[in-house]
């Protein structure tokens, strides 16, 4: 008998661990739609963005305005538009429109910069039909003037308040640079989070050696990002009564039984599905259950945390010994 | 039904009765009509449907002539068919409108009635027009206000088909077509009790058919013609009676009531007045005021113009007058009196009134010049002389031939309401604000509104005052506010040249957007300023508008900081209701365009009112600083006769007498006009500088100079000028100067934008760099001021092929009034600094014609030697043919002296003549040689007498011309892809030698963004609101066609040497030559100012407009086309979605904007495999044998 794959993340009773977290392709609905069929249990949006809708909107308007009702024979420069499809609309009609198409669980993700802004768009999410809201949280803390716990107040304040706002699940997916990531993953479940998706993949500045410019640039994520998260979830595991989602690096079955056995109850993946098409989905499920199968594993649940450091009483001096192992064997 | 109010203007009021009794529309853009077709096509776009259920079908055309033919076409088909004009475009439909009054096709034509071009082009107002299309046998009727543009639009539609008379609609352009006032919508039900159901039938019958055939339009000789031609009179003879019915039948249903002729005034009146048209407004109220005073005067208002109704006319006109004035609104040079006036007369003659009545006949309001009561007044006093003068002007000051009247400026009608008046930039939102307070006070309280916009002639740093009235009743005041309750300046620095004070009524309150609070803000004012507020009484107030913008990232748009203190100032509204129906109109305006939008105006309203501060007025003047003189001291005679007091806005009292009789005009006067309106200037740093001149030609405005000198032409040079050494191939021991003119730069940054040179030790840091004016005004002033003393450089001296060769010679093309960011002037600058001192320019009607050529001043320049460009623009269909003409006359006039100069060789000396006639001019010492040998030949032919007094006459005359010139054709893609297109053809087919420069923006860029067939597939466009279909005309390819044609395709941002290039071989090329540049239109494209060029970078990077130059030869074996970019490396979508014209569409409809990407990346996937497979191909010039064949000078690998 094939090994059972059900898991449940944020409350949601899903087919298998296998989800495809926020990217491009969760953007296009007939994407979305192979994406379902390929296998996955559920997916994640791209990010709402609200710092980008604002932008947008003022920069239509500027553009609209600008050389209008200054010369008398030009008054205006383009036809009055019934409607400029700005705001979240287009956001809230994927939503709507992928929970009419699909029928696994379709998760909203959200980056907005302002508290209003995050209770309203999520309010908006909900209403729109999604079965949960990703906080895709996103701050930089660049100010030399703010301290590491007005920061971390900032996020617990956002989590608690959309919290408030909201009636179905919300995951929030995390920022690997806390200095106590475990006690932040801890105050975030206790603000309210019903589940942790680690990491957030921040986009990173790049130069430009032509132009000497700041670029914006991001690169698909790989294998050995794995660790990262890999470490984190052990670390959470039975220590928060959120879900647990890995997301970075995982790129096959091998990832996916990795962060199971840490303890994930999902593993998400974007860039080896952006690499190697919605068709590699079943693929990496076909794997995952041969490996189950040849290890004698009966189920996710049953693999779920088996190899977390949910025994070990401090983690960190565990991860410290673990250190000088990786030193010493380079000698 | 409860009556349904609205504030709207003339325009929408007749395109909306328009729309919905109309099946087939065939428009073309032309101001001021051009929003009646802008909304019937959005209407239509958007599903709107007619009176019958169906949406009526937008077609643009290529020329009102084209339009006028689908007119013709639609009415024959027994379908409803209108359209919408005014000025040259209705003169291009007459020849269909003789046709279809003579076929007795129900039609209507909406006028928005304005000046048709003679001495100049205006845009403005008055009935020469209209009056041109008298004789057409359309039936005429005339609105005089916006509430009866609605109506009368009703009526014309409802008559032409129970007369079969077609009908032309007209109100006077701007004045109504652009007032907004507050009227009475009919309903669906007063356009379906009077439109005759059964007279549409028998239209629709009579519509030609295969089932039915006739044959309409046949031919006649001698025998029928005439029999045929009286054969339509009973149809005229009915019209008077079926228009009175309406009127009639609108008066039950509405209770707004008019006659064919309506009399107003006293009940026996001995003066009146016959008019037609807005001027009604300001006579209603003179008559009115003038009655109440006890004065027996009257007027007659016509409404139905063709045909006209006479008998109407003489019942209409009390018994008891005996004195009239006819006014026209039109000027019909040599005839008896104008056509009104000529018509008056007849009909008294007929009615056997002449006798009893003396009549004048009088000029007014030509080219909307204002027309008041003190004008209307004027003309009574007139007519109550012993015995008035026959013909009359009133409104100017004629000291030529004397024919006006003096305005009896002490007479006014008073005002019951609020009158105020705004003056603002066209960038600041002044208009906008002002149109959503009409419509707040007019829609949401029970007081009329009214609100009339004028704008300056400029397209950066534009000047607008709005003037608004508001009271308890309908407002007929068709003339500017004269007495303000209520002035605000937006902008500060107006105080200093402008009289913004001039029309506040004593007592009034004034608003200023100022940087200076109220304690310290009155030292700022001039004191001519301070003495109008002392003397008035003026209750004064400020606000830092711009501060608290910038605060709330608005920018320079401070129209919802200004509206809410308009309103907590003049106390039209209750304040707290004010800011609710302000926000309100927010929500209205911009809600579509975003939460961000509304949140950001909704702040500036809330902060706004505490912002605001009283200034308490000092009871004596008290500063140094005075009004600026509008021109420098030192500026030619015409100029501070004449330019300066346009300038000051003075232009109405000039005289006559200071008008040039013919329209010729000194060019070069832009350089007087200091406009001051950049926020930021770029600042060289000649330490980086790498001399490539870039940042000067793309200057929109000349106002990046650069110059290369000896080094002691700058001894006692300002301590701040800058300079560095020239780096050149062709000179040694010269200096370089980059200068700002910073008060005529507009501050787009585009020079910035293009600067390759970058600090090593600061990236954002470049060799010029925008910064804050006010520290540099003064210091780049007078550094600008040195910089224009040091002579120009030898023109022989650089290679013109070079960049940096060809920007150090003098422009001769400046600080006109375009777009900040312009992407067409940077093409003419060039063309002026290769040419401009032997160059005439044909300009097409358009953008390029306006900031060339809009007074008050003139961008066209001279160089020290006082050559430079002759500049004329004759319409806009017909520039190819007009520049064809040019040469003509320039050939002839070659030919003759070249003939003189051989019949007088022995007077000049053989080898003089020779000389002249022989040397070859093709590069700039030969040029400047052949101009001295023509010195030579006049000296020598001064003293020329007996049987060669006579040729040597008029060989001095023409002597010129035998020094190498150039025709230069200039237009925009409207002119030359649509409506001038048979005559470019036709040049082009000439085989002339004639330069053809199309500055392309791929969209009618001066009259408001409408679709031309050179707009791309995909993008938005008035006239395509949901995208393009079609791909763009692909000119260059069809003028390939020819063989003999030289083209070029250059975009100066991605290639600015191959545009260098294109213009010197086009410009050597002996045929005819056509340059297409790419032309990024800031506003229409929908880009900021700065990225102009780079825009131009992503065109040519994404192959969206691939670089060519196609350079026919005579000679064997040539590969004429040579293709200058290179393979895509950017998709079209990456370059498309930076512009607002295409990204409005991905927005709104992101299939069909995908779709439409799709297809113009395929456009242009095919258009580079075309062009590709034409670079490989040979192709001669066919030419005899024994010609020298003619071939552009060898291609030299880049």
């Amino acid at each position: 008998m094939s090994p059972d794959l059900t898991t449940t993340y944020l409350g949601l009773s899903l087919r298998s661990p296998l989800m495809v977290s926020s990217c491009p392709l969760t953007g296009d609905l007939d994407t979305l739609a192979e994406i379902e069929q390929a296998g996955a249990a559920a997916v994640v949006l791209p990010s709402l963005f609200e710092e980008q809708l604002v932008r947008d909107e003022l920069h239509l308007d500027q553009v609209l305005e600008q050389g209008a009702y200054a010369f008398g024979e030009s008054l205006t420069y383009f036809p009055d538009m019934p409607d400029y499809g700005v705001g979240p609309d287009a956001y809230l009609d994927l939503v709507s429109s992928a929970k009419a198409r699909l029928s696994i669980p379709v998760i909203a993700s959200l980056n907005a910069d302002s508290t209003g802004g995050w209770v309203r768009y999520a309010e908006l999410l909900q209403k729109a039909g999604a079965d949960a809201v990703e906080l895709n949280v996103y701050l930089i803390a660049a100010d030399t003037g703010k301290t590491a716990s007005q920061v971390e107040d900032e996020y617990l304040q956002l989590v608690g308040d959309v919290r408030a706002a909201l009636d179905i699940p919300m995951a929030v997916k995390l920022s690997p640079y806390f200095s106590s990531l475990a006690n932040m993953a801890v105050r975030i479940d206790a603000a309210g989070a019903d589940g942790l998706v680690m990491f957030n993949r921040f986009y990173q500045p790049d130069l430009d050696l032509d132009t000497l410019e700041v670029v914006p640039s991001i690169e698909l994520s790989q294998p050995w990002e794995l660790r990262l998260p890999l470490r984190w979830i052990a670390v959470l595991y039975g220590r928060v009564t959120a879900s647990l989602a890995a997301s970075s690096g995982v790129s096959d079955a091998e990832g996916v039984a990795k962060v199971l056995l840490a303890g994930a109850d999902v593993a998400m993946m974007a860039s080896a599905m952006l690499l190697h098409g919605v068709r590699y989905l079943p693929l990496v499920e076909a794997n995952l259950v041969r490996w189950m199968e040849a290890n004698d594993y009966e189920s996710v649940t049953q693999l779920k945390g088996s190899v977390s450091y949910q025994g070990a009483a401090n983690p960190a001096a565990f991860e410290r010994t673990n250190y000088m192992r990786t030193l010493a064997s380079y000698e | 039904m409860r009556q349904r109010w609205e504030c709207i203007d003339g325009n929408e009021a007749t395109a909306r009765v328009a729309h919905k009794l109309s099946e087939v529309i065939a428009i073309y853009p032309i101001t001021p009509a051009s929003p009646m077709g802008e909304l019937a096509d959005a209407w239509t776009a958007a599903g709107r449907t007619n009176l019958w259920g169906s949406v009526p079908e937008v077609v643009e055309m290529q020329s009102e002539a084209g339009a006028s033919g689908s007119l013709h076409g639609a009415a024959q088909k027994g379908a409803l068919a209108t359209t919408f004009t005014a000025s040259q475009g209705l003169l291009l439909m007459l020849p269909n409108m003789f046709k279809m009054a003579g076929e007795l096709n129900p039609a209507v034509i909406h006028v928005a009635a304005r000046s048709v071009a003679t001495h100049a082009l205006s845009i403005f107002g008055d009935h020469s027009d209209v009056m041109a299309a008298r004789t057409a046998g359309w039936a005429m009727l005339a609105a005089g206000s916006v509430q009866e543009a609605h109506d009368f639009a009703l009526i014309a539609h409802a008559a032409t088909l129970r007369t079969r008379v077609p009908f032309l609609h007209f109100f006077d352009g701007f004045r109504t077509s652009h007032e907004i006032n507050k009227i009475a919508l009919l309903e669906d039900d007063d356009m379906r009790a009077l439109v005759d159901e059964d007279a549409l039938l028998e239209h629709r019958a009579r519509g030609l058919s295969p089932d039915r055939p006739v044959l309409r339009g046949s031919a006649q000789n001698p025998d029928v013609f005439f029999q045929a031609r009286e054969a339509v009179n009973p149809f005229y003879e009915g019209v008077p009676t079926v228009v009175e019915d309406l009127m009639e039948h609108l008066a039950r249903r509405t209770g707004r009531r008019y006659s064919l002729v309506d009399y107003i005034g006293a009940p026996d009146p001995e003066r009146a007045l016959i008019l037609m048209g807005s001027g009604t407004g300001a006579v209603d109220e003179t008559v009115e005021a003038m009655v109440d005073q006890g004065e027996k005067v009257g007027a007659l208002k016509l409404r139905l113009y063709r045909p006209f109704p006479s008998r109407r006319l003489a019942e209409a006109l009390p018994s008891s007058v005996r004195a009239i004035a006819v006014l026209d609104r039109t000027k019909e040079p040599g005839a008896v009196g104008e056509p009104l006036y000529t018509d008056v007369i007849a009909s008294l003659h007929e009615s056997l009134r002449e006798e009893a009545v003396s009549v004048i006949g009088g000029r007014y309001g030509l080219s909307s010049k204002e027309f008041t009561p003190s004008m209307v007044y004027a003309l009574y006093r007139e007519l109550a002389e012993a015995s008035p003068r026959r013909h009359v002007t009133v409104g100017i000051v004629d000291d030529v031939t004397n024919t006006s009247i003096p305005t009896a400026e002490d007479f006014h009608v008073g005002f019951e309401g609020v009158q105020a008046v705004f003056h603002g930039l066209g960038s600041d939102g002044t208009v906008s604000a002002n149109k959503s307070s009409v419509k707040i006070i007019g829609e949401h309280t029970d007081n009329y509104a009214q609100g009339y916009f004028v704008y300056d002639s400029k397209k950066s740093g534009a000047v607008t005052c709005s003037h608004l009235r508001f009271g308890p009743r309908p407002i007929r005041s068709t003339y500017l506010v004269e007495e303000a309750d209520f002035i605000a300046c937006h902008q500060f620095n107006f105080l200093e040249h402008l009289d913004v004070l001039g029309r506040a009524k004593r007592g009034a309150t004034v608003l200023l957007n100022s940087p200076h609070d109220a304690t310290s803000v009155w030292k700022q004012l001039p004191v001519e300023v301070q003495a109008q507020i002392i003397d008035k009484g003026l209750d004064v107030w400020v606000i830092d508008a711009y501060e608290l913008a910038r605060d709330l990232g608005m920018g320079a748009r401070i129209n919802t900081v200004m509206q809410p203190c308009f309103f907590a100032l003049s106390g039209v509204l209750p304040r707290e209701r004010a800011v609710v129906a302000i926000k309100e109109s927010i929500e209205k305006n911009y809600g579509k365009r975003g939460r961000a939008v509304v949140e950001q105006n909704f702040a500036a309203v809330d902060r706004a009112l505490e912002a605001l501060q009283q200034v308490s007025v000092p009871s004596a003047v008290d500063g140094l600083l005075h009004r600026r003189p509008p021109v420098p001291a030192n500026a030619p005679d015409f100029v501070q006769r004449v330019t300066a007091r346009m300038l000051a806005g003075e232009g109405d009292l000039l005289p006559v007498s200071a008008m040039p009789v013919d329209g010729t005009f000194p060019t070069g006067t832009a350089r007087y006009e200091k406009r001051d309106i950049a926020q930021e200037i770029p600042i060289w740093d000649p330490g980086i500088c790498i001399d490539c001149g870039r940042c000067a030609i793309v200057c929109p405005h000349a106002a990046i100079r650069m110059k290369v000198y000896r080094p002691e032409m700058i001894e006692g040079s300002p301590a701040s000028f800058k300079t560095k050494d020239f780096r050149s191939k062709e000179i040694d021991g010269y200096q370089l100067t980059i200068q700002v003119a910073p008060d005529d730069c507009t501050g787009c940054g585009v020079c910035v934008e293009v600067c390759p040179a970058k600090s090593k030790e600061r990236a954002r840091h470049k060799s010029i760099n925008m910064e804050p004016i006010g520290a540099h005004r003064s210091v780049e002033r007078a550094n600008f001021d040195f910089f224009l003393g040091i002579p120009e450089i030898d023109r022989s001296l650089l290679d013109h092929q070079t960049v940096k060769g060809a920007q150090a010679l003098q422009p001769l093309f400046e600080f006109s009034g375009a777009c900040a960011g312009c992407g067409e002037t940077p093409y003419l600058k060039l063309l002026t600094q290769l040419f401009g001192d032997r160059i005439v320019v044909a300009n097409a009607t358009g953008c390029s014609s306006i900031y060339g050529g809009n007074l008050p001043t003139t961008p066209w320049a001279t160089n020290l030697e006082g050559r430079g460009p002759a500049w004329s623009n004759s319409l806009f269909e017909d520039n190819a043919e007009f520049g064809l003409g040019l040469r003509l006359g320039h050939e002839h006039s070659v030919a003759e002296a070249r003939r003189l100069t051989e019949e007088l060789s022995a007077l000049v000396g053989d080898g003089l003549a020779r000389a002249l006639l022989d040397s070859p001019q093709s590069t700039e010492a030969e040029i400047a040689a052949q101009r001295e040998r023509v010195v030579a030949l006049k000296q020598r032919l001064s003293g020329a007498d007996g049987v060669h007094a006579g040729p040597a006459r008029r060989l001095r005359v023409m002597a010129d011309d035998l020094v190498r010139k150039s025709i230069w054709i200039v237009g925009g893609d409207g002119w030359a892809y649509d409506i001038g297109y048979g005559g470019l053809d036709h040049v082009l087919g000439s085989g002339r030698d004639l330069n053809v420069l199309v500055l392309d923006t791929e969209v009618y860029s001066n009259t408001g963004g409408q679709a031309s067939k050179a707009t791309p597939r995909g993008a938005v466009a008035k006239f395509a609101a949901f995208g393009k279909e079609t791909p763009r005309k692909d000119l260059g390819a069809m003028a390939m066609a020819y063989g003999n044609v030289y083209v070029a395709q250059v975009a100066m941002g991605s290639n600015d040497r191959q545009t260098v290039k294109a213009f010197l071989e086009a410009d050597a090329w002996i045929g005819p030559s056509l340059i297409i540049a790419y032309s990024t239109c800031i506003p229409a494209h929908g880009v900021e100012a700065s990225t102009s060029m780079a825009r131009q970078r992503d065109a040519v990077k994404s192959g969206f407009w691939p670089l060519y130059r196609y350079r026919p030869t005579e000679g064997e074996h040539g590969h004429p086309l040579h293709l200058d970019s290179r393979q895509a490396t950017m998709p079209i979508r990456d370059f498309a979605l930076q512009e607002a014209r295409w990204a409005m569409l991905a927005r709104t409809d992101p299939r069909r904007s995908d779709e439409l990407i799709s297809l113009a990346q395929a456009d242009a996937d095919e258009r580079w495999r075309y062009y590709s497979q034409l670079a490989g191909l040979e192709r001669t010039v066919p030419h005899l044998e024994d010609d020298v064949g003619q071939s552009l000078d060898e291609e030299t690998p880049e």
